[in-house]
């Protein structure tokens, strides 16, 4: 493996891979949190403290985790992590506990955290695994709270809860809705295309690079190709 | 009569309107990556139900019996998320050996289940609604049911979208989540309409 700089390790996440925007992972947290500002900066913050820490972890355990166990070993750090953040959270912002509800605990299965640890925290040094962790964090982080930025000023004229006079009478109220979520996304990716004249390397399906099984199922043809193909 | 009504309510709003694709956002992974193909769909849509049937049935118990009375509630979702990667590989051991051919046919999905969090999610959910045993199985059942449909209408949805000619920003994931919108839209119809009928 190529040395990397630590600053690329970082800046990798927030902007080349993206995890929400161009890796496409993460999706469920991504639609289902992005509501309010509030609501998807707090995700995006818890999502970012499990994955700093459980990157460190796997990747301090790199060589200890037996290959073929990994993926129990991989699921039960994370979910430790979680249980720790989601008492945290439960303590001391108790209105974020409330509005994250269940998708606090569902952190656990969070394609982003298990897809870094098997990408890049089990093949990498602590110090950069640590970094990676960081940047997917702020990154996924930006990428919540840019969704959920457009949803709430279109869709409920506020801000983080903060209303804009101007903009009530012309609320989409649709966007604030489940519907409203996924079209966000859809145009959101479609402009990243479009923008970058589709050289950025943007998945256009899902594959089997994102998915922690793709070692294990060497039944399916997804080793090359993805589930789908 | 009284509570088979409950558990009726129960059924249909969990297929229809709170189906945990398009309105609660979980399971979006398989839902959009699994359903280029028809029989892909059924695929995965049955093993998902399978094992949320199963994960419901052994989690309830362990919730009530174990967690609760040993006061343990903060180990939820590690045992959870254990008992059902265990589930999983046991189903597909099971499979396997018993029944090779619908190993053959549901095998593949086994493995991307353990990280869906639709299974994770209604586990956990069944216990936060205070359901209980028999209204979390049919709870489940009705999640399962609810993901089945909507990979079915999604994966025609797509085979409509893949033979046509879409500006080339919106080829591929764009166009896909935006049919997943209209989909959604769609089934926003259902809310209301299920407490009325029983009211």
């Amino acid at each position: 493996m190529k040395e990397k700089s630590s600053l690329s390790v970082l800046l990798n996440g927030i902007i080349k891979e993206n995890p929400v925007l161009v890796l496409i992972l993460g999706t469920c947290p991504s639609l289902a949190t992005t509501t309010t500002v509030d609501g998807a900066f707090g995700m995006g913050i818890a999502a970012l403290v499990v994955l700093f820490c459980s990157n460190i972890f796997i990747s301090l355990l790199r060589k200890i985790i037996p290959e073929t166990m990994r993926i129990p070993c991989y699921i039960v750090i994370i979910a430790g992590f979680v249980t720790i953040v989601k008492m945290l959270v439960q303590a001391f912002l108790p209105s974020l506990y409330e509005t994250l509800g269940v998708y606090l605990d569902l952190i656990t299965v969070n394609c982003i955290i298990l897809g870094r640890a098997e990408m890049f925290a089990n093949k990498n040094t602590v110090i950069h695994s640590a970094l990676d962790g960081i940047g997917m964090g702020i990154g996924f982080t930006l990428a919540l709270t840019l969704m959920s930025t457009i949803r709430e000023v279109l869709g409920a004229a506020s801000f983080a809860g903060i209303e804009i006079p101007f903009m009530e009478n012309y609320k989409i109220e649709f966007l604030t809705k489940a519907p409203g979520g996924l079209l966000v996304y859809g145009l959101l990716i479609a402009l990243i295309y479009f923008v970058t004249r589709g050289k950025a390397p943007v998945k256009t399906s899902f594959s089997c690079e994102g998915c922690p099984h793709a070692g294990s199922c060497g039944k399916a043809d997804c080793q090359k190709e993805g589930v789908n193909s | 009569m009284e509570s088979f009504k409950i558990l009726i309510v129960i059924l249909l709003s969990s297929v229809f309107v709170d189906n945990y694709v398009l309105s609660r956002f979980l399971g979006i992974c398989p839902f959009l990556g699994v359903s280029e193909k028809k029989d892909q769909a059924v695929g995965m849509g049955v093993s998902v139900t399978l094992v949320m049937l199963i994960a419901t049935a052994v989690t309830w118990p362990i919730q009530y019996f174990v967690l609760n009375t040993l006061k343990l509630q903060y180990l939820q979702n590690i045992v959870f998320i254990l008992i059902i990667a265990t589930l999983v590989q046991i189903l597909e051991i099971l499979l396997k050996k018993f029944l090779p051919s619908l190993h053959k046919g549901l095998g593949v999905y086994l493995p991307l289940i353990t990280t869906n969090c639709a299974v994770l999610g209604v586990t956990i959910n069944n216990i936060n609604d205070g359901y209980n045993f028999l209204e979390s199985i049919i709870s489940s059942l009705g999640c399962g049911l609810g993901f089945l449909l909507a990979m079915i209408l999604f994966s025609g949805l797509r085979s409509r979208i893949d033979n046509s000619n879409i500006p080339a920003p919106f080829k591929g994931l764009g166009s896909t989540l935006i049919a997943a919108s209209f989909i959604s839209l769609a089934f926003m119809g259902f809310s209301g309409i299920i407490e009325k009928i029983f009211a």
